[in-house]
This record gives C-alpha cells, sequence and structure tokens, in this order.
C-alpha cells in the first residue's frame, strides 16, 4: 500500500517498474557523448516532415513505438497514455494521443515533464488504477526558439548563460508486472518564484524549486544525498547547478560529489552555440531513459533521484513584465 | 509574485544577489570589436559594390540603391541558407546594425510563417521583428522633416 511522506512525498507500494523505454534525438544530441544510448538518431531537424511541429510529433511517436517494441507491449495493454511537451496547447502530445487511440492524460510541466509523467504513471500503477501505462515527452529545438524567442533563422548573440533546447523525445512502459529499474518515491514539486524575469537565465530561474524539492525530498523521507549513487537535475545548465549547490549549502547539504545535470551532459562543450548546456523536455527525457536507464541496467548505478526542472512562463507573461515561477518534481529509481 | 519558500533559507533579495554573481559577464569588449570589425567589413562591401556600380556607368548620386538592393539579397540569400543565423552569432551588432540585419529580420520571419499560408502566414508576420523599426523609423523621420522643413 503506497503511503504518503512528509509533507510532498509518496513512497510507491507496489513499486511500479519502468518495463521499457525508449529515447531518439536529433542531429546535433547524435554528436554529443551520449550518442550511443539513443534508439534512433535523426540526421535531419525536419525528420522529412514538413514543419519542425509535425518532426516533433513523429519523434515522440517514434519514442512511444519503439517503447512499446522493446519491451513487446501491445498497444491494447496501455491503459493511459501521459505526455507533455513546449508547444502551445500541448499539441506535439494531443496529436500523438490521437494516433494513438489510447486515453490521454495531457500534462504541462513545461521542462519538468519527464519526472511529472513519471509520477503520474507510477501513481496509476501502484494504486491499482492501470497495468500499464506509457509515459512520454519531446521537445525541438527550432519549434520551441520559434514559440519562445525568434524565428529560427533570425541571427542575435545568445548570451553565456542561454541554454540550447534539445531536439528529441522520449517514452517509457510503466508496468506493474517486472522490468527495471523501480520508482519507488515521487516528490512533487511547489512553484517557486525568486523573480527572476531573464528568459535567457532558466537556469536561474529553475535553481530554487530544484533546491526546494530536493530539500522536502530529503526531509520527508528522512534521507540524504548519499542515499543515492547520482541525483541529477534536469537542465539547469551550468549557471543553475552552480546556484542548487549554493543553495543546498545552506541547509547543509554538499552533493557534489554525486550530482549531475543532463543539461551538462548531452552535448560535446565545444559546441559553442549550446551556451550554458541544453535545456527543454528531451534534455531529462533522452538522459534519463537512455543514458542513465543503460547505465543503471547494467549495474554501474543503482539509485538514482530524477529532478526535472520547468519553467512556467509564457512569450505574453514575460512580455508584461512578470517574472518567471518555475517547478522541479524528484523521482526516485532504484535497481 | 516573487516570495521565498521556507526551506530555502533565502531571501528573493539575496537570491537576486547570489544569481547576479553566478550569470557570466557579457564580453563587452570582444563583441565590439567583432561588431566593429564585421560591420566595418559590410560597409567595405558596400562600398565596393556601389563602387562597381558606378563603374558600369549609374551615375555616383544614384548607385546608392541599387548596392542596397544587393547587400538585402546577400543577406536573405544567406539567411535562407541556414548560414545567416551562425555568422551573426559572432558577428552580433556588425550585422544587426547594417540593412543586413533588417533583411535578415525580415526573410527569417517569411521562412517562418510561410507555413502558415501566404496571407495570414507571410502578410502578417513578415514585419513581426521589423515592425517596430519601421514605425519608429518613418515616426523619426517625419519628426525629423517637419524641423527641417520649417527651420
Amino acid at each position: 500500500m503506497s503511503a504518503r511522506a512528509g509533507k510532498q512525498s509518496i513512497l510507491l507500494d507496489p513499486v511500479p517498474f519502468v518495463a521499457s523505454a525508449a529515447a531518439v534525438a536529433g542531429p546535433l544530441e547524435g554528436q554529443g557523448p551520449l550518442k550511443g544510448d539513443f534508439d534512433l538518431v535523426y540526421g535531419d531537424l525536419r525528420a522529412g516532415q514538413k514543419s519542425f511541429e509535425a518532426a516533433e510529433r513523429k519523434m515522440l511517436q517514434e519514442a512511444c513505438s519503439l517503447a512499446l517494441e522493446k519491451g513487446s507491449f501491445s498497444l491494447e495493454q496501455i491503459d493511459y497514455f501521459i505526455s507533455g511537451d513546449l508547444l502551445n496547447q500541448i499539441t506535439v502530445s494531443g496529436y500523438s494521443a490521437a494516433a494513438l487511440g489510447r486515453p490521454y492524460f495531457g500534462l504541462y510541466g513545461a521542462c519538468s515533464t519527464l519526472a511529472l509523467a513519471l509520477s503520474w504513471g507510477g501513481i496509476l500503477v501502484a494504486g491499482g488504477f492501470a497495468g500499464s501505462a506509457l509515459a512520454a515527452t519531446a521537445s525541438h529545438h527550432c519549434s520551441a526558439e520559434r514559440q519562445f524567442r525568434y524565428p529560427t533563422e533570425y541571427g542575435f548573440q545568445r548570451p553565456e548563460q542561454a541554454q540550447w533546447t534539445v531536439t528529441g523525445a522520449a517514452a517509457a512502459v510503466i508496468s506493474a508486472a517486472g522490468g527495471s529499474p523501480g520508482i519507488t518515491a515521487i516528490t512533487t514539486g511547489k512553484v517557486v518564484d525568486l523573480g527572476e524575469k531573464d528568459s535567457f537565465s532558466l537556469g536561474a530561474a529553475m535553481a530554487p524549486a530544484a533546491a526546494s524539492t530536493l530539500l522536502m525530498h530529503f526531509a520527508d523521507l528522512e534521507r540524504n544525498p548519499d542515499y543515492y549513487d547520482l541525483i541529477v537535475t534536469g537542465d539547469l545548465g551550468r549557471v543553475g547547478s552552480q546556484l542548487l549547490l549554493a543553495l543546498l549549502s545552506r541547509s547543509g547539504y554538499y552533493p557534489e560529489q554525486r550530482y549531475s545535470d543532463c543539461g551538462l551532459m548531452i552535448y560535446n562543450p565545444h559546441f559553442h552555440e549550446i551556451g550554458a548546456g541544453g535545456s527543454g523536455c528531451a534534455c531529462s527525457g533522452v538522459v534519463v531513459l537512455g543514458h542513465l536507464l543503460r547505465r543503471m541496467r547494467q549495474g554501474e548505478l543503482h539509485k538514482v533521484l530524477v529532478v526535472s526542472t520547468g519553467a512556467l512562463h509564457s512569450t505574453t507573461t514575460l512580455a508584461q513584465g512578470e517574472s518567471i515561477p518555475a517547478v522541479a518534481h524528484a523521482v526516485a529509481l532504484e535497481m | 509574485m516573487a516570495s521565498s519558500p521556507e526551506e530555502l533559507k533565502i531571501s528573493v533579495a539575496e537570491y537576486r544577489r547570489l544569481a547576479a554573481g553566478e550569470k557570466p559577464a557579457p564580453l563587452l569588449l570582444r563583441n565590439a570589436l567583432t561588431a566593429f570589425v564585421s560591420g566595418g567589413a559590410i560597409c567595405l562591401l558596400g562600398q565596393a559594390i556601389q563602387n562597381s556600380y558606378i563603374a558600369f556607368g549609374f551615375p555616383p548620386a544614384e548607385a546608392a540603391n541599387p548596392t542596397v538592393v544587393t547587400v538585402i539579397f546577400l543577406a536573405s540569400l544567406l539567411t535562407g541558407l541556414g548560414l545567416f543565423d551562425r555568422l551573426a552569432g559572432f558577428t552580433g551588432a556588425g550585422t544587426a546594425v547594417p540593412v543586413t540585419g533588417f533583411a535578415n529580420s525580415l526573410t527569417a520571419a517569411s521562412l517562418e510563417f510561410k507555413k502558415e499560408g501566404l496571407v495570414l502566414g507571410v502578410g502578417a508576420k513578415i514585419f513581426s521583428l521589423a515592425g517596430s523599426v519601421l514605425l519608429f523609423g518613418v515616426v523619426t523621420a517625419f519628426v525629423v522633416g517637419l524641423f527641417s522643413a520649417l527651420f
């Protein structure tokens, strides 16, 4: 029987499993250090489609069918499709849900979507409301750039702290029966806004949310960072990661040795355009479900805490002078 | 509304100071130098084009018009080939301030919104970036023109 732990966490019991997962990535990600961990790398940003938005949908659907295929799941076994993305009205997810034809929970958590979808999948399966659920997310550099900033071919100098939206998609089948790792605990974050207004400084906007969720996770479950082999945030980038560590140190936590950020793992550091690191739904999506899952299954990592971070602003709120609210959700994966 | 949750043990003002310290300072000197050199190079190219038009028989007073059109064409071509944005990442104001930046903003917007149709896409959104340059340019020109006519 699952139990509420502390103020913001749930210990899942019976433990739901990540029975199968897949990650697909775009061309730049496919040249990065994690290229071997992706199930499919697209050589073309359009993935053969007529628009970047259509390419993003294709990537999400490809990740879903690969995740099903790898675990020998049929579509009928999937009780729920749980997905979210960055585009207005989460159309990538909605259109993909139409193609899949399964009952659909659409989520908006910006770049925190991976942990949010894994949380919901875990709750549904552990609660006995679903045998298997398909949790997925996607992002595309060009569609996000166009929606949140400028047309893709517009030339401007990106500030050093700006991040690069990851092109790709990831999907996981969460199932009651077998597989590994298990989703043992989740901590749902509060929305935190410390007044950052610069849309090129999302790392700085999201670091307090990540710190809040981590501190609540440690307090709720009476754990400290040493419990995990790796604590990984979604897309804080170089600036946000440093700020997170500074915030955690105020409460006496120094997880430097076992901490990393997906945005700092995915690209070759010498791609200067990347700025302070990767970002986007697919950032923690493909790093966790592609790279980290492989390392867990090979026995290199046993306990991993995934903290996906999302900025919940829109171009309208920013233009009207509002600051950027952010959220982070934590999911504990254990072998 | 900005407010800090209890567990963070930091005030909004304190976090603002902490975050400002972590953000890398913009490389003003480097950016100014690359803008100076690249902007200067574009002007030099423009001058060379203008001189060739004069050599081809354009009256010197009118050679500026085909020169601007040529530079606009080159910037739009580079935008369409997907090269302008990479170039501008280095050159910054060097390519943004001359007519190249204006051409790029129009071409980039038309390419982007072409998929939304000719009328409501390209037609309505081509000036999404350059619109304020046009509006305030025209207003400024009008005011300056008024003053020059009056005095």
